[in-house]
C-alpha cells in the first residue's frame, strides 16, 4: 500500500455505520449477554452459556450445521453455473437479469413455502405429474430432502446475486485474451473467473451459511416438525418455555462458536483482499 | 318485567351516551382510546369499526400469534395493553401474576347472553369469575377422513396403536401433545406428577416413528387434501375442514380431552374502566357476536347466538359441543413453573429422537 | 457449432433454476382464481379475490406500511452501508474483522433473539411503532449491503482513485466518479436483498411494532391459523404481474440505450 494515511482517512465514511452497529447490534446485544449470564432471580450464572453442550443441544446444533452446510453447498454448486449461463448469454443488462432472480421472492416466504408443501405432499403437484409419466408417488414431504430443498430454494438468490456481480465485472478482453493464448472453457473458468469471483462467493457463502444456520420455518413445515434445528430450540425457549435466560444463552454460545469459525473464512478475506489490490 | 325495563333504559341510556360521545369525539380534539391485543383473525374488522362509530373510542387492535409471543410482548413494557384476549392457561397466569384487574360482570348490560356453563368452564382459570369475560371456546380432538378410516375413531388409541402409522398428524406444541398423551394414559392434564408426565413422554416417543409430521396450522388442510388420514386439531378447525372436504368427520375421544376457552380481561394498565366495560358489554351483544360469529366459525359461549342457529348447525358438535362430549374434558390450568419446564425439557428430548 | 450448443445448454440451464425459483409462484397464482378459502381444494375459477382485495382497508394499508418500510429501510440501509463498506475495507487488519464480525450478527442471531433484544432495548427511548420497525429493519438490512459492496471493493484497483487524486481531484470528487461507478452492481443487488428481507420479515417485525401498525408478513402470520385469505394470494399475483410488467417495458427501452454506452471496467 503507497499511502496508508490516506487510507486510514477514508475509514471515517465509516462512522455513521461505526454509530448504528454500536448502537442497534452492540447495545441490543448486552441486553441478550446480561439474560444469558444470569438467572431467573438475577444471579450471574454460567450455566446457561454451557447449555448448548448438553445432548440434545449439540444434537440440534449439529444437524442445523449439516442443513447449513448442504444449503450452501448446494447454492454454490447450482449458482456458478447459473452465473456463466448467464454471461455467455450475455444478459449484462443487470437491473433486468437481477430482477429476474430476486423478483420470486417478492412474494411473501411463508407464502412460497406454503407453496412448495402443496408442491412436494404425498398427493401433491410433483405426485401428481409424475404419476401421468409413470413414476412415483415419491415420499419428499416431511423428509430431510424436503427441508434441503426448502433452504436451498430460500437462500440460492443471496447465492447468486453477489457471484453474478463479480463475475459480470470480470473485463471480456482478459477473458479473450485467456482464450488466445490456447486456454480452454475449463482452464478460463478454474485460472481467470473463479479467481476473481472468490470475493463475491465469499459474500454468498456468508449470507447463505450464517442465517440458515438458525432458520427454523422451512423444517417445520416442510420437514413436518420431525427433526429439530437449533432454531427451534431457541424460539421455543423464548415462547413455550419462556425460559429468556436459556434461549439467550443458547444464543450467544451458537454465536461465539460460528464467530470462531468464521474467523477463518475473515483470514482467507483479508488475504484476498491483500492480493487483489495489489 | 322490571328487569328487562331496566335493561331497555340501560339500551337507551347506552345508545345516547354514545351517540353523544361520538358527537363529542368529533369536536372536541382525541377522545377515549383502548389498546387492544387478540390472536390474528379472531375478531370482523368490521365490527372494530362498528365499535369505533357507536362509541367514538378508537381501538388500536393489534395481533399476536400465540398466547406466549403475546406475553412476551406484554411483559416487557413494550405496549401498555387495555384489554387482552388469550387462552385459559394464560388468563390464569396473567391473575396470578398480578395484571388483570377485576370487572364488575353486572356492569355488563349483555353479560348474562354468556351461557352458565362457560362461567362455570372460566371457574377453572377465574374462580368467582371476577377477571374475564368468555369469547370463544372448543374442544381438542381428532380430525379424520371417513373414507380411509377402518373401524370406529372414538379414542385416543387409534393414535398410539400403530394401525394407522404414517397417516398421523400430531400438533407441533408442547402443550397439545403432552395434553393427549396425558388423556389417553388416564391422567389429568393439569398433573403436575412427574411420573405421569414422563410416561406421557415414552408413550409419544414410542408413537414418533407413526407420526408423519408435527405440524400446527397447516394440520387441517394436510387431513383435508388428503395427505393424511387423520390429525389433532381444535374443533373450529374441524368445523373448516369439514366445509372444504365432507369426508372429514370430528370426534373428541371419550377419554376426554381438553376443553379451551378463550376469555378477554382488563389489565392493570387501563385508565378508562368505561371504555373497556363498552368493549366487552359490545362484544356480548347478540347481533355483535352473531356478526362475529359468522365470520370466525367457532363455538360461542352466547346463548342468544347459539339459540339463532339453525337445527343443523346446533346439532354440529364441532360448533356446539355437547354436555356429552365434554363430560370427560378437562380445561388447562398448568402455570407451574417447574411443569412446564419438566414438558419443555422432555418435548425437545422427543424431538431428538 | 459447438457456440450453438453451448448456448442451447445455457438456455436449458437457466430454465431449470427459473422454474425451481418460478414454480411455487404458479401455484400462489393459481390459487388466486381458487373459489374456495381452502388452498387444498379447488372450487373453480373465480375473480372474486380480486374484487374483494380491493374493498379490503386492512390489506391497502398494510401493503403501503409494507413498502414504506421496504423502500425506506433499504435506502436508508445502502446510505450507512455504502460509506460503512468503504470505509471498513480501508481500515487496518484488526478493525476490518473486528467490523466484519459484528456486520455478521444481526444474520446470525435468530429472530426472535434479535427482535425481542431490540424490542427491549427500544422501550427505553422510543414508543413502538413504525418509526421503531423501520430502525429494526435498517439494522437486518445493513449486512446485506456491506456484503454485496464488499466483494468488488476488493475487485478493484484502488490505483485509478490514487492517480486522480495526485492530478489534484477532491476526495469527494474521486468517490463519486471513480468509486461509486465500480460498486453501482454491488449497490444495486444490495438493495433489493435488502428490499426484500424487510418484506418478508416477520418475528422481527412482530416484537418491534406497535399496535395497529401492520404489514402484509404480519397480517398473513395472523391469518395462517384460520387459513391464508385468499386476497393475499391475489394480492401477491398483482404484485408480481406489475412489476414483471414494469420490467420487461423499462428493459427494452434501456436495453437500446445501454448498448450504446460506454461501459467502464477497470
Amino acid at each position: 500500500m503507497s499511502k496508508p494515511r490516506e487510507l486510514n482517512k477514508r475509514t471515517l465514511v465509516a462512522s455513521p455505520y461505526a454509530v448504528w452497529v454500536l448502537a442497534f447490534t452492540v447495545l441490543p446485544l448486552i441486553v441478550i449477554l446480561q439474560y444469558a449470564m444470569t438467572d431467573a432471580a438475577g444471579h450471574l450464572t454460567f450455566r446457561h452459556l454451557f447449555e448448548v453442550f448438553s445432548p440434545i443441544h449439540v444434537k440440534a446444533a449439529l444437524f442445523s450445521l449439516e442443513i447449513a452446510a448442504g444449503c450452501t453447498v448446494f447454492c454454490i454448486l447450482l449458482a456458478y453455473p447459473m452465473v456463466i449461463a448467464m454471461r455467455h448469454l450475455g444478459m449484462k443488462q443487470r437491473g433486468f437479469s437481477l430482477f429476474i432472480i430476486i423478483l420470486p421472492m417478492w412474494m411473501n416466504f411463508i407464502l412460497r413455502i406454503l407453496a412448495w408443501q402443496m408442491i412436494l405432499s404425498n398427493n401433491g403437484i410433483l405426485n401428481f405429474l409424475l404419476g401421468k409419466i409413470g413414476i412415483g408417488p415419491l415420499q419428499i414431504a416431511n423428509t430431510p430432502a424436503a427441508i434441503m430443498i426448502g433452504v436451498v430454494y430460500d437462500y440460492l438468490p443471496y447465492m447468486i446475486l453477489p457471484i453474478y456481480t463479480a463475475i459480470m465485472e470480470i473485463n471480456e478482453d482478459l477473458i479473450e485474451a485467456a482464450k488466445d493464448l490456447g486456454a480452454g472453457s475449463f482452464t478460463v473458468f478454474r485460472r481467470v473467473i473463479f479467481p476473481l469471483s472468490i470475493p463475491g462467493l465469499l459474500s454468498g457463502i456468508v449470507m447463505v451459511f450464517v442465517p440458515s444456520m438458525t432458520s427454523f420455518v422451512v423444517s417445520d413445515i416442510l420437514g413436518g416438525g420431525k427433526l429439530q434445528l437449533i432454531g427451534n430450540v431457541i424460539e421455543q425457549e423464548f415462547t413455550t418455555g419462556n425460559d429468556w435466560h436459556a434461549g439467550s444463552g443458547l444464543s450467544v454460545s451458537l454465536m461465539v462458536f460460528v464467530l470462531i469459525g468464521m474467523a477463518f473464512t475473515s483470514v482467507s478475506k483479508t488475504e484476498g483482499k491483500e492480493s487483489v489490490i495489489w | 318485567m322490571i328487569g328487562k325495563m331496566k335493561r331497555a333504559a340501560l339500551v337507551g341510556v347506552c345508545v345516547l351516551l354514545a351517540a353523544a360521545m361520538t358527537g363529542c369525539g368529533k369536536k372536541s380534539g382525541p377522545a377515549a382510546e383502548l389498546t387492544v391485543v387478540n390472536y390474528g383473525e379472531y375478531l370482523d374488522p368490521d365490527l372494530l369499526e362498528q365499535f369505533e362509530e357507536e362509541t367514538g373510542i378508537k381501538v388500536h387492535y393489534e395481533e399476536a400469534l400465540t398466547p406466549e409471543e403475546m406475553y412476551t410482548k406484554y411483559k416487557s413494557g413494550a405496549i401498555e395493553y387495555d384489554l387482552v384476549c388469550s387462552a385459559d392457561y394464560m388468563m390464569k397466569k396473567l391473575i396470578e401474576e398480578g395484571e388483570l384487574v377485576q370487572i364488575d360482570r353486572s356492569k355488563l348490560t349483555y353479560g348474562s347472553n354468556i351461557g352458565d356453563k362457560y362461567w362455570k368452564f372460566s371457574e377453572a382459570f377465574d374462580p368467582g369469575n371476577k377477571y374475564t369475560v368468555p369469547y370463544f371456546w372448543g374442544t381438542l380432538g381428532i380430525l379424520y377422513d371417513t373414507t380411509k378410516v377402518h373401524g370406529p375413531v372414538d379414542s385416543w388409541d387409534v393414535l398410539f396403536n400403530g394401525e394407522y402409522a404414517g397417516e398421523i398428524v400430531m400438533q407441533n406444541s408442547v402443550r397439545d401433545s403432552f395434553m393427549v398423551a396425558l388423556k389417553y394414559l388416564g391422567y389429568s392434564l393439569n398433573t403436575d406428577n412427574e411420573d405421569e408426565i414422563r410416561e406421557a413422554q415414552q408413550l409419544l416417543i414410542a408413537q414418533k416413528p407413526d407420526v408423519q409430521a408435527y405440524l400446527v396450522d397447516e394440520a387441517r388442510d394436510e387431513v383435508v387434501a388428503g395427505n393424511a388420514t387423520m390429525a389433532i386439531v381444535y374443533s373450529g378447525e374441524a368445523y373448516l375442514g369439514h366445509e372444504y372436504n365432507s369426508d372429514l368427520a370430528y370426534v373428541v375421544p371419550k377419554e376426554g380431552s381438553n376443553v379451551w376457552l378463550d376469555s378477554w380481561g382488563v389489565t392493570k394498565h387501563c385508565d378508562n374502566m368505561d371504555a373497556a366495560m363498552q368493549f366487552l358489554d359490545f362484544l356480548c351483544r347478540e347481533d355483535v357476536a352473531m356478526t362475529n360469529f359468522e365470520y370466525i366459525y367457532y363455538s360461542t359461549p352466547n346463548e342468544a347466538v347459539i339459540a339463532a342457529l339453525s337445527e343443523e348447525e346446533q346439532a354440529d358438535e364441532t360448533l356446539v359441543p355437547s354436555d356429552d362430549a365434554t363430560v370427560n374434558c378437562e380445561v388447562c390450568t398448568q402455570t407451574d413453573e417447574a411443569v412446564t419446564e419438566l414438558m419443555n425439557e422432555l418435548w425437545k428430548e422427543l424431538k431428538a429422537e | 457449432m459447438v457456440k450453438k450448443l453451448k448456448d442451447h445448454l445455457a438456455r436449458i440451464y437457466i430454465g431449470i433454476i427459473a422454474l425451481i425459483l418460478y414454480a411455487p409462484i404458479v401455484v400462489l397464482i393459481v390459487l388466486s382464481f381458487n373459489d374456495s378459502r381452502s388452498r387444498v381444494t379447488w372450487g373453480g375459477f373465480t375473480f372474486d379475490w380480486y374484487v374483494k382485495l380491493f374493498s379490503n382497508r386492512q390489506i391497502k394499508e398494510a401493503l403501503v406500511t409494507t413498502l414504506l418500510l421496504a423502500l425506506g429501510s433499504a435506502l436508508i440501509a445502502v446510505l450507512v452501508g455504502v460509506p460503512g463498506a468503504v470505509g471498513i475495507h480501508a481500515m487496518k487488519q484488526k478493525n476490518y474483522k473486528l467490523f466484519m464480525v459484528l456486520t455478521n450478527i444481526p444474520m446470525l442471531n435468530a429472530d426472535i433473539v434479535t427482535g425481542i433484544a431490540l424490542m427491549l432495548w427500544f422501550v427505553h427511548f422510543i414508543p413502538l411503532g413504525f418509526g421503531s420497525i423501520l430502525l429494526a429493519h435498517i439494522t437486518f438490512n445493513i449486512p446485506y449491503v456491506i456484503l454485496s459492496v464488499m466483494p468488488r471493493l476488493q475487485q478493484m484497483n484502488v490505483s485509478i482513485y490514487e492517480a486522480t487524486r495526485d492530478l489534484g481531484a477532491g476526495p469527494v470528487y474521486s468517490f463519486f466518479k471513480i468509486i461509486l461507478p465500480q460498486l453501482s452492481g454491488g449497490i444495486i443487488s444490495g438493495f433489493f436483498m435488502a428490499f426484500t428481507m424487510s418484506m418478508d420479515d416477520f418475528v422481527i417485525t412482530y416484537f418491534t411494532k406497535g399496535a395497529g401498525v401492520n404489514t402484509l408478513s404480519t397480517m398473513i402470520y395472523g391469518e395462517i391459523r384460520k387459513g391464508i385469505k385468499p386476497e393475499m394470494y391475489a394480492l401477491s399475483t398483482l404484485i408480481f404481474l406489475i412489476v414483471l410488467i414494469i420490467l420487461t417495458v423499462v428493459n427494452k427501452v434501456s436495453g437500446q440505450r445501454q448498448k450504446a454506452k460506454y461501459h467502464v471496467d477497470y
